[in-house]
């Protein structure tokens, strides 16, 4: 028998004229997970930050079952309420202290600020008790930065449970695990909601939502466009639902292998605050394939992306761009004919404050199309502008608006005319998708195929095994700063892949 | 309720109301002394308007004030686009005033044709070198600009004093500490006949003017605003950013060693050290009333250099603390900066306060 926990009725929410959330409602049973699927503007955030009491809605009501099972509403407007009536929220970023314990973590916030000595022990107990229950493993005396993002994860949802959360949004929580680690994380939803938990379970990989979830529902441009028991489903009719028109895969070019174009040679780079760097790393990628990258964030891919970039110099080894060694400067990366997309866009790859076309010609500001005699030729730059605006749909007001008001993708469509534009021999392309929409992704990988159909070498550096899978022609596998060949995906299973990310070598996987 | 919303573009009506309500709302707010002090509010303001505006000689005054506001102004604006925070343009101003006396005051002689120039390209240079080495520690080192540059004021005005008492002294000064006169050819021209308005405004507009263009329409100026507005991104493109920032700060430091130039040569004749009633530091208000804009920088200088100038006479005339025009001046800089929130936010009036600037 079903038992409503969370009835979200008819919440409206508008910014100025954009309707973020029309009427949208959505029940949740005891015990149940409801996974909630959505491009990025579709309405997901807003919805969860209303019911976390981060704003108040225009129209509707959220209504919470109280712990004899009555249903009654949730004051508006306030975390504090929501927190008491039992909602616990996992955010994708973790909200941690680094140099404080899991233990103190977990419990700081619910003591009484008033006494002024603590007595761990009834609370260590209390936790204790809930570990076993929930199998959720951490070690309470290590401080939270030295733990494994994994762990870090099972703080979070500890805190949550600590605070007799009945109900636990969980914002997109296998971003940042390991195929096996995120494996773990659904055995340990399975054993919490069996003792009465329910999930609301945020997400756009498609393949786990329909493992996870009992219930899907899908928002689309502020509204809840389809809600089905997880019965039957498939990836198609949910992208479908999400993206509101067919979909098709990337097809694969069928080019011939060319020459090496880019050539690792035991490189090797430092890491950097924590984050691995590069170890004796052979690669090579030819002209007309596409390589992929695969591994768990912060296993050396910066290292790399830098290394190629020209922002980092190797402290061992060569890296040789057609034959050539590449200096460790950005300018001659750009000359050796490189076509770069970084990984953290908003920092590396835009200017905010400039305008769309400002951007555009960023690399080559010194170029004879951007400049004649030190002076800007405005006339050469708009037009071109126009002309990559048109090519590759990035939708602006215009050449003179600013980039900073761009969404994610169509900034992500300008550093691709900027980086692809110049007909580069080899693309190096950092997380190109992350955090982008199934439309904008797709213009994505259809520009890397293009510029591989064209000739190009193309190193794709992924977190998305499935967008690893669909693209490249050979997989490598990245672990504390070792590059490891896995061969053609059509060959390779996930499982196996998941391991070496995790680190066991290829003969034991 | 009121409600912050984030704006997309500024538009040109609300990037020009900004700063000149903010001066509006400078003077509305510095009627509430002059009430207290007991002075009639309206014939403060009248007697203000008429002694920095009144008369040809009250013009000439003016401008004569607004000539370092100018190249201070400029040389904030300049470094602030960049985000290379230039505090020490009283500093710099001293220090270009400094070498215009050690070159203009007889050290050398020539025909004023080359005189002049050979004094301003002195100046230049000497509050280039002041800015070049903080800007220097902090592209290499991490050195917060903010405090070297700052600090820096303190001990070239202590050095200009050392050296006004020393090397420089004037023998015929009958012991005063100020620098010997500079030559006649070293001397800038009078704009207008019986005034003190001379030729160092010609100078600061010719800067303004070469400022915008350089911003405007040239790679260096692209390349300044792109390493200011984000280092990260400029040098993922490639462009040189420690060179961008040594160009800046030495074109900075250069602009404010021209104020003391040119208040040497084109109005006192000789160096003492109160060359400057904090010209520099007055330069940062100008150019943030400015928005940073070159040609926006003339406009405020005036716009300052009128209070000062108005407040002196106005004081005077009702036995009120001339102090009254740092005060506007202060008041100015803190409307500016509220008055700054008007252009990355839009206010409205409505329901829902509880989402200020959220978005989907």
């Amino acid at each position: 028998m079903s038992l409503p926990v969370l009835d979200i009725d008819r919440v409206t929410k508008r910014f100025g004229a954009l309707l973020a959330n029309d009427a949208v409602s959505l029940s949740l049973d005891r015990g149940e997970v409801l996974a909630l699927l959505g491009e990025n503007g579709a309405g997901k955030t807003t919805l969860m930050s209303i019911l976390f009491g981060h704003y108040v809605a225009d129209e509707g009501e959220v209504r919470v079952a109280g712990p004899d099972g009555r249903m009654a509403p949730l004051p508006p407007g306030s975390p504090k309420a929501a927190i008491a009536a039992g909602i616990g929220m996992v955010h994708q970023h973790f909200a941690l202290a680094d140099s404080l314990s899991a233990f103190d973590n977990i419990v700081l916030g619910t003591e009484p600020l008033w006494r002024p000595w603590r007595a761990p022990r009834p609370e260590r107990q209390r936790l204790e008790g809930l570990m076993a229950d929930s199998g959720l493993a951490v070690d309470l005396a290590v401080p939270a930065g030295r733990l494994t993002v994994g762990e870090r994860q099972r703080v979070e949802i500890l805190k949550a449970l600590y605070r007799d959360a009945r109900i636990l949004v969980l914002d997109e929580p296998t971003a940042v695990l390991t195929p096996q680690e995120a494996d773990g994380l659904f055995a340990t939803l399975d054993k919490l909601t069996a003792r009465g938990l329910s999930v609301i379970f945020i997400s756009h990989k498609l393949g786990e939502v329909l493992a996870v979830a009992d219930r899907v529902a899908v928002l689309r441009q502020g509204r809840k466009v389809f809600e089905a028991a997880n019965d039957g489903l498939d990836r198609g009719t949910l992208a479908e639902a999400m993206v509101g028109r067919p979909l098709a895969p990337p097809q694969r070019p069928a080019v011939r292998r060319g020459p090496p174009v880019l050539v690792l040679d035991g490189v090797g780079v430092p890491g950097r605050q924590g984050r691995a760097g590069l170890e004796a790393a052979e690669l090579t990628v030819h002209a007309g394939e596409v390589v992929g990258i695969a591994g768990v964030s912060g296993n050396g891919q910066e290292a790399l992306a830098a290394v190629i970039s020209g922002l980092a110099a190797p402290t061992a080894g060569r890296v040789l761009v057609d034959g050539a060694p590449l200096a460790p400067r950005p300018a001659a990366a750009v000359a050796a004919g490189i076509g770069r997309i970084p990984e953290d866009r908003h920092r590396d790859g835009v200017v905010g404050d400039m305008s769309v076309e400002e951007n555009l010609v960023l690399e080559d500001l010194f170029g004879p199309g951007t400049q004649r005699r030190g002076l800007l030729r405005f006339g050469a730059i708009r037009r071109r502008a126009l002309k990559a605006i048109a090519d590759y749909d990035v939708r602006c007001p215009g050449p003179a608006a600013k980039v900073r008001a761009l969404s994610g993708g169509n900034m992500q469509k300008l550093l691709l005319a900027r980086a692809l534009e110049p007909e580069p021999t080899l693309v190096v392309a950092a997380q190109p998708s992350r955090g982008l929409d199934i439309g904008a992704t797709q213009a994505v990988h259809a520009r890397l195929l293009a510029a591989c159909a064209r000739g190009a070498a193309v190193l794709l550096i992924s977190e998305d095994l499935d967008e690893l899978m669909a693209l490249s022609d050979r997989l490598y596998v990245i672990f504390h700063g070792r590059l490891a060949e896995a061969g053609s995906p059509d060959a390779l299973d996930v499982r196996r892949i998941g391991l070496m990310m995790a680190g066991q070598p290829a003969e034991a996987a | 309720m009121i409600r912050l919303e984030p704006r997309a573009s500024v538009p040109p009506l609300v990037a020009a109301a900004v700063p000149v309500g903010a001066g509006v709302a400078a003077l509305a707010l510095a009627a509430v002394p002059l009430m207290l002090a007991g002075v009639d509010v309206g014939r403060a303001f009248a007697l203000m308007a008429g002694g920095a505006l009144g008369s040809t000689f009250a013009v000439t005054e003016t401008l004569t004030r607004a000539t370092p506001l100018v190249f201070t102004g400029l040389a904030a604006a300049v470094a602030f686009r960049a985000r290379l925070w230039n505090i020490g343009g009283e500093g710099q101003l001293y220090a270009g005033a400094l070498a215009a006396v050690a070159v203009g005051a007889g050290a050398v002689t020539l025909p004023p044709l080359l005189m002049v120039p050979l004094v301003v390209v002195a100046g230049m240079l000497a509050g280039a070198l002041l800015m070049v080495v903080p800007t220097i520690m902090r592209t290499r080192f991490g050195v917060d600009e903010v405090v070297t540059t700052l600090l820096s004021n303190f001990v070239v005005v202590l050095f200009v004093s050392m050296m006004l008492d020393g090397p420089l002294k004037d023998p015929m000064g009958g012991g005063w500490p100020q620098s010997a006169p500079i030559l006649a050819e070293a001397e800038l021209p009078r704009l207008v006949a019986q005034t003190r308005l001379h030729a160092g405004l010609v100078m600061a507009l010719a800067a303004a003017l070469l400022v915008y263009g350089l911003d405007r329409f040239t790679v260096w100026g692209f390349e300044a605003r792109a390493v200011g507005l984000n280092p990260a991104a400029a040098r993922f493109a490639g462009l040189r950013v420690n060179a961008t920032f040594l160009r800046v700060g030495a074109l900075s430091g250069a602009l404010a060693g021209l104020a003391g130039v040119s208040e040497v040569i084109g109005l006192k004749g000789y160096l003492t050290t109160d060359l400057s009633p904090g010209f520099g530091y007055t330069g940062i208000v100008v150019a943030m009333l400015a928005m940073l804009n070159p040609l926006g920088v003339v406009a405020s200088a005036v716009f300052l250099a009128a209070v000062f100038v108005g407040a002196d006479s106005m004081g005077r005339a009702l036995g009120v603390s001339t102090y009254i025009a740092s005060l506007i001046v202060a008041l100015s800089l803190v409307s500016m900066l509220v008055g700054q929130m008007f252009l990355t936010w839009r206010v409205r009036l409505g329901r829902g306060a509880a989402a200020a600037g959220g978005r989907p």
